[in-house]
């Protein structure tokens, strides 16, 4: 008898609880709904305008649903759309960025890595200060050091050249992969490191044989961070190069300002989501990973 | 032939000396056990003479070879890490050969050792498995088999058994003392606890405050402890310290007495020939629990060293095997360890047997045994 009543009232209490628990979520998820819409419009938009013909845009304006169907401004924004006098589309400039942002990706997470293990496990006086030096980095605004980059370029002869951007965001992005590596190995234990070392390994084949094999997480995320990072980069690109030897951000705006009397609206969503699609494939494959790595702490 | 030599041995990290002069010799083939307390400096001196720690000062020797700027792969030593350090990323076969692939041993050779080393230790079955996959008392072998399959001058463990449950750690201890009764090699081996110590080492090097408190045989330096902290750290439970006068007993024989738990005094007299040593009107005498039992007199005739003392009994603690029993004397609780068939009951006033053949007596002012 008692028993019942306890259960009654508990169950009615469970009821209001659950309830509450429902309209709570439900209000979570049309937030998260309605702002992720707005976030995803653009994207749509440009997804639309790249398919819609150049007249019906133009009569139907440049937000609405799509009423035609084409292929040929994506060919066009690719290989034949004028910029600035030459009619290559962006495909010289989507190289040029390839050919940038490969390379600088590459070099900066190797050195980062490097920097990471000595910097984690064969500390030496005053490495603590030379990390929080190099630390400075990250907080550093490119702006600030585009004059001593423009002399440094000057002075090295690759101004204008994609060499030259190589060498850029190489060192502009060692203290983003040194910060990234370092914080992983240390999690790695010492110990590991002095076994080693008693079976007669030395630095580079601790390196390769022991910290390497336990750093997929790590450098996943810091090629998917860097590689992000310079392919997206404008400032030292539109000011460090020009025209043909330009990356595909600097090239995407010239491309507004090619001056001809009609926008083609269909061949520019077509040429900014060419210039967008690396990162959000780099995403959408290691996107996963990128999660996983940033949250991974220690090695068990 | 000694195959490790430790002379004057210091150790500073800035202003801080953790070690403060260590001389320590180990013949070869000899089993040495450093114990000491957390923060003793035990572990900084494994790793100095796996040269994983600079030297401050002093010098050391493996075999006859000064080692103390060679390099941790050119000493001729192989160690167990209380973590295991086992390489994650490879496989069991691969862990254990890591060390030699780095010294470019050929295949064959590799793979020979691997077997031998595999069946010594019964992995076999666990060769191709990742350290992952093991359960801690196969680290633990895996971890061995790595130092077992080179042929070192010098084998350093560092509290290898520390992260074991309570049943296997006793396993893997009989285990290590039948592998070095096996394989015969100079071993050097870290621990806390006095009693894998006692169980395995040939000597053992009692550390505390960066000191060798005393370096000699298990058996010696339980019964002879060269001062008080020795006497407290090796044994459980720990010997009972008493505050004494020395007199004499009614018999004028010398003798050692204090306040008793009525608020009377007991007197104990002193085993032959010590007296003579005392030069303080003060001592401080330690019996280990073993040596205070039940008082009859056929245990008296059968052993004239035994003193007799009353104290009322305060607590008892049954283990299985022995009694624990907690005994008033004075200020001071008392600790015996009783045959379950004779133990004291709570509340009781029990008449005491303490052994006086087996006591130490200390210095009150320097701590050490006279």
């Amino acid at each position: 008898m008692t028993d019942a009543t306890i259960a009654a009232v508990h169950d009615r209490e469970a009821a209001i609880a659950g309830r509450r628990h429902l309209a709570s979520r439900t209000i979570i998820y049309a937030l998260l709904t309605f702002f992720a819409l707005i976030y995803l419009a653009p994207l749509v938009i440009l997804v639309f305008n790249s398919f819609r013909e150049q007249p019906e845009i133009a009569q139907n304006g440049l937000i609405a649903f799509p009423r035609s169907f084409q292929l040929s401004a994506w060919a066009d924004a690719w290989s034949t759309y004028c910029i600035g006098g030459t009619c290559e589309g962006m495909r010289r400039n989507f190289l040029n960025s390839l050919w940038m942002a490969v390379p600088a990706t590459v070099l900066s997470t190797a050195l980062g890595a490097l920097n990471g293990y000595v910097l984690s496990k064969w500390r030496f006086r005053g490495s603590e200060t030379l990390f929080t030096l190099m630390l400075l980095g990250v907080f550093m605004p490119g702006q600030i050091a585009l004059m001593p980059w423009a002399f440094i370029l000057g002075k090295l002869g690759l101004t204008n050249s994609t060499y030259g951007l190589i060498l850029v965001h190489v060192i502009q992005g060692i203290s983003f992969t040194t910060l990234f590596c370092r914080n992983y190995y240390v999690s790695i234990p010492d110990d590991l490191i002095k076994a080693a070392r008693i079976d007669g390994a030395g630095f580079w084949r601790i390196f390769r044989k022991i910290i390497l094999p336990l750093s997929p997480p790590i450098l996943i995320v810091t090629v998917i961070w860097q590689f992000t990072g310079i392919w997206n980069e404008y400032l030292f690109g539109v000011v460090f190069t020009s025209g043909r030897e330009q990356p595909i951000t600097a090239a995407l705006v010239a491309l507004t300002a090619s001056g001809t009397n009609v926008r083609a609206y269909d061949v520019m969503s077509a040429a900014v989501l060419i210039g967008a699609l690396p990162p959000l494939l780099v995403y959408f494959f290691g996107g996963k990973y990128f999660v996983r790595g940033l949250t991974q702490g220690a090695i068990k | 032939m000694s195959s490790l030599t430790i002379r004057n041995l210091r150790k500073s990290f800035g202003s801080v000396e953790v070690l403060k002069g260590i001389d320590i010799e180990a013949k070869a083939g000899e089993f040495i056990a450093l114990v000491g307390p957390s923060g003793c400096g035990k572990s900084t001196l494994l790793a100095m003479i796996a040269g994983l720690e600079s030297v401050s000062e002093g010098e050391i020797r493996i075999g006859d070879r000064l080692v103390n700027s060679v390099a941790p792969k050119d000493r001729d030593i192989a160690m167990v890490f209380q973590s295991y350090a086992l390489y994650p990323t490879m496989t069991v076969r691969e862990n254990i050969t890591f060390g030699m692939e780095s010294r470019g041993v050929p295949r064959p050779q590799r793979d020979e050792a691997v077997k031998r080393v595999a069946a010594l230790l019964q992995i076999e079955p666990l060769l191709g498995r990742k350290p992952g996959q093991l359960s801690g008392g196969q680290r633990q072998r895996v971890a061995m088999g790595r130092a077992l399959v080179r042929d070192p001058k010098l084998f350093l463990f560092d509290e290898p058994l520390s992260n074991l449950d309570a049943k296997l750690r006793v396993d893997m201890r009989s285990e290590i003392k039948k592998l070095h009764h096996r394989v015969g090699k100079t071993t050097i081996y870290v621990t806390h606890d006095q009693v894998e110590a006692m169980t395995l080492a040939s000597r053992i090097a009692v550390m505390h405050q960066g000191q060798v408190q005393q370096f000699d045989e298990p058996q010696a330096v339980y019964d002879r402890p060269a001062n008080m902290f020795v006497a407290g750290f090796m044994g459980s439970p720990a010997m009972n310290f008493i505050q004494t006068e020395v007199g004499t007993d009614t018999d004028g024989r010398p003798a050692v007495s204090f306040k008793a738990a009525g608020g009377g005094t007991a007197t104990l007299a002193l085993h032959n020939g010590i007296a003579g040593q005392i030069s303080t009107r003060n001592v401080i005498l330690g019996i280990r629990p073993e040596h205070i039992f039940r008082y009859s007199p056929e245990l008296k005739a059968a052993k004239p060293s035994i003193a007799k003392v009353e104290a009322p009994v305060e607590m008892v603690e049954p283990t299985g095997a022995e009694t624990i029993g907690f005994m008033r004397f004075g200020d001071l609780e008392v600790v015996g360890r009783f045959d379950p068939d004779e133990a004291p009951r709570m509340g009781e006033t029990i008449t005491l047997g303490v052994d006086m053949s087996h006591a130490c007596l200390f210095d009150p002012i320097t701590k050490n045994l006279i």
